[in-house]
């Protein structure tokens, strides 16, 4: 099988510090990847390089057997690729409907939506609504409510919720669940699920292991800038994977 | 990994519970403060209403009359124009000091292209529009793609656009009889008309439509919301699908342009094309900017708020005039509201109160 999306000898250089060392990536259709790594790692940069946050130096992303260079996250968006950013990327001081459809918002149909360019505001409050509920993040009357009223886990409900919508070729996740509860966490782990069985690939950076060991088919495992290895985890225990991202162990050959 | 099942599996039995949140900020304080979040303009509408109540109280029908309240529309206009660009440059959290300048040269070039060049009226015009727009969009392009500070930016270019005012113009002033005589077109926006006793010009139904138009054009447009999520977090606004880059070099030209109309209003308020004229008006715009609740540190506030900023300074300075205060009453008070405007801001950006 052909992955979906394929990265061959990424290199990000940020001054003095290599991000990413000649990485290769492979994202097979309708699976889990879990990548982990140590922090500095090059997690971040490298799901940065192949959604167009940053460009690459060097090498090569393929979508779908095209090779594809991303100048923004908007030109990657419009490939099907959608990203849940460590940051989040949200904007604060707007609302929740604002910040779901920031950059692809939907405007009135007819002439105020043609020529007055107006939005079509219950249409986007509506599908926030329903997208929201189906995280069971928010309850109704919350979605003009600016972001930053949020508690951090309830931010991070609408970024994944932003995602899941809207991704229709792969979707990646940065830490989706570092700041949430243990029951958001679950809604999250629900969601990833759900997201897999509509047949969408999902790439998910996490620090936790029973998440990742719970979900992912593959486990890439991410150390000093690049792919050291590619595991099952039926076939490890978390202890190994700890040892291999550490470097407290050496990497299995079959990579 | 079986303990963590079994913590989760807790957890899960409580499924409804997950949607709510309390708002814990009770009582009236609470409120307010919540009522300030969400509409900004109302700080300034409660000072605007509460100055203009006191006056009319000191000063009777002097001030409490349909003359003298349009008439603080009339002073306010050039101002309320300028201001209005202005708030567009500072919701970006960027800051436009060339908006006097600019206003100034696209008047010397609406004039000197119809009495230097023999331009028809028309042409001249939309020349000095044209003109104050693109040094504007030159204003957002290095803001945007050389990514330099647009305090350094718009300082410079200030200066620059001055001086080339001065000496495209020869530092010649265009009379206010040949304008009439022979381009009256220049003069529209000082067009004055009555309704009752109140007396209003073209320039200040022009400034009162720019408002609402912007205020619409702000909240209910794509565009609108960009502009508040580049001025909130560029780097978010990125990520999440906003062309940061585009929007901000709109931003910049679409104030040039205002500020080219706010120069076409200031041949009709003093008759004349004077290049030494708006000097004042990248303070004045920025004064009634932070008066009227826009964060400097942009992304926050409403145009509105400007608006009634740039008529609180208006309802100040009349006011205290028609009481006999010395001017400098005026400006001690305006300094005063600046700073008490720039502490609410803060209050209001305290989100966890
Ligand atoms: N914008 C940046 N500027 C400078 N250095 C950066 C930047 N982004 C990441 N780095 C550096 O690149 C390395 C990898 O970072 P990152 O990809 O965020 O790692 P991870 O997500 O695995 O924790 C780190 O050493 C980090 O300091
Ligand atoms: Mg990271």
């Amino acid at each position: 099988m052909e992955p979906i999306l394929k990265a061959r000898g990424l290199v990000k250089r940020y001054g003095k510090v290599t991000a990413l060392d000649h990485c290769d990536f492979d994202l097979m259709p309708g699976e889990i990847l879990a990548v982990i790594g140590d922090n500095g790692a090059g997690k971040s940069s490298l799901i940065k390089a192949v959604s167009g946050a940053v460009t690459p130096d060097e090498g090569t992303v393929t979508l779908e057997g095209q090779e594809v260079r991303f100048s923004s996250p908007i030109e990657a968006r419009e490939a099907g690729i959608e990203t849940v950013y460590q940051t989040l990327a949200m904007s604060p001081a707007l609302s929740i409907a604002d910040n779901m459809f920031m950059g692809r918002e939907l405007r009135r149909p007819g002439w105020r939506g043609r020529y007055l360019r107006q939005l079509d505001r219950p249409a986007m409050e509506k599908f926030a609504r329903d997208k929201l509920t189906e995280l069971g993040l928010m309850t109704i009357q919350n979605i003009n409510q600016a972001v930053e009223t949020l508690s951090g886990g309830q931010r991070q409900g609408v970024a994944v919720a932003r995602a899941a919508a809207f991704g229709s070729k792969v979707i990646i996740l940065d830490e989706p669940t570092a700041a949430l509860g243990v029951k958001e966490s679950r809604k999250v782990l629900e969601l990833i699920q759900d997201v897999k069985s509509r047949g969408i690939p999902i790439i998910l950076i996490s620090h936790n292991m029973p998440h990742v060991f719970e979900l992912a088919d593959r486990i890439h495992v991410h150390r000093l800038g690049k792919r050291l290895c590619v595991i099952d985890p039926k076939d490890y225990t978390m202890s190994d994977a700890v040892a291999f991202m550490t470097g407290a162990k050496e990497a299995p050959q079959a990579a | 990994m079986s303990q963590t099942d079994q913590y989760e599996a807790v957890a899960s039995g409580s499924k409804s519970e997950i949607a709510s949140f309390e708002d814990t900020r009770k009582g009236f304080v609470g409120r307010f403060h919540h009522a300030l979040h969400t509409t900004p303009a109302l700080v300034p509408l409660i000072v605007l209403v509460a100055a203009i109540i006191i006056f009319g109280l000191l000063l009777g029908s002097k001030f409490f009359s349909p003359f003298a309240l349009t008439l603080i529309l009339q002073q306010v206009q050039i101002v309320g124009i300028v201001a209005a660009a202005q708030s567009l440059v500072i919701l970006t959290a960027g800051i436009d000091l060339s908006v006097g300048a600019i206003a100034v040269i696209s008047s010397v070039v609406m004039g000197q292209f119809t009495f230097r060049y023999g331009l028809p009226v028309e042409i001249s015009i939309a020349c000095g529009l044209a003109f104050g727009t693109a040094i504007g969009a030159l204003n957002g392009w290095l803001v945007a793609a050389m990514k330099l500070p647009p305090f350094i930016v718009t300082l410079g270019m200030w200066q620059i656009v001055l001086a080339s005012n001065f000496l495209y113009s020869a530092n010649e002033t265009i009379r206010s009889q040949d304008i009439a005589a022979n381009a009256p077109l220049l003069q529209l926006l000082g067009a004055k008309f009555k309704i009752g006793g109140a007396v209003f010009t073209v320039g200040v139904i022009f400034m009162l439509c720019l408002v609402l138009i912007l205020a619409y054009v702000l909240r209910h447009t794509a565009w609108g919301r960009h502009v508040y999520a580049v001025g909130d977090d560029p780097e978010a606004a990125e990520l999440s699908g906003v062309n940061v880059k585009g929007t901000l070099i709109s931003v910049y030209a679409i104030a040039g342009l205002i500020c080219a109309f706010a120069g076409w209003a200031l041949i009709g308020r003093i008759g004349s094309v004077s290049p030494t004229s708006g000097q004042l008006l990248n303070i004045e715009s920025i004064t009634a900017v932070v008066i009227g609740g826009i964060s400097l540190f942009g992304g926050r506030g409403s145009i509105l708020g400007t608006f009634f900023g740039a008529l609180i300074v208006g309802v100040f300075t009349l006011g205290l005039r028609l009481l006999g205060a010395d001017a400098q009453w005026t400006f001690l008070l305006i300094g005063a509201l600046i700073i008490a405007a720039v502490a609410v801001d803060q209050w209001i950006r305290k989100v966890a109160a």
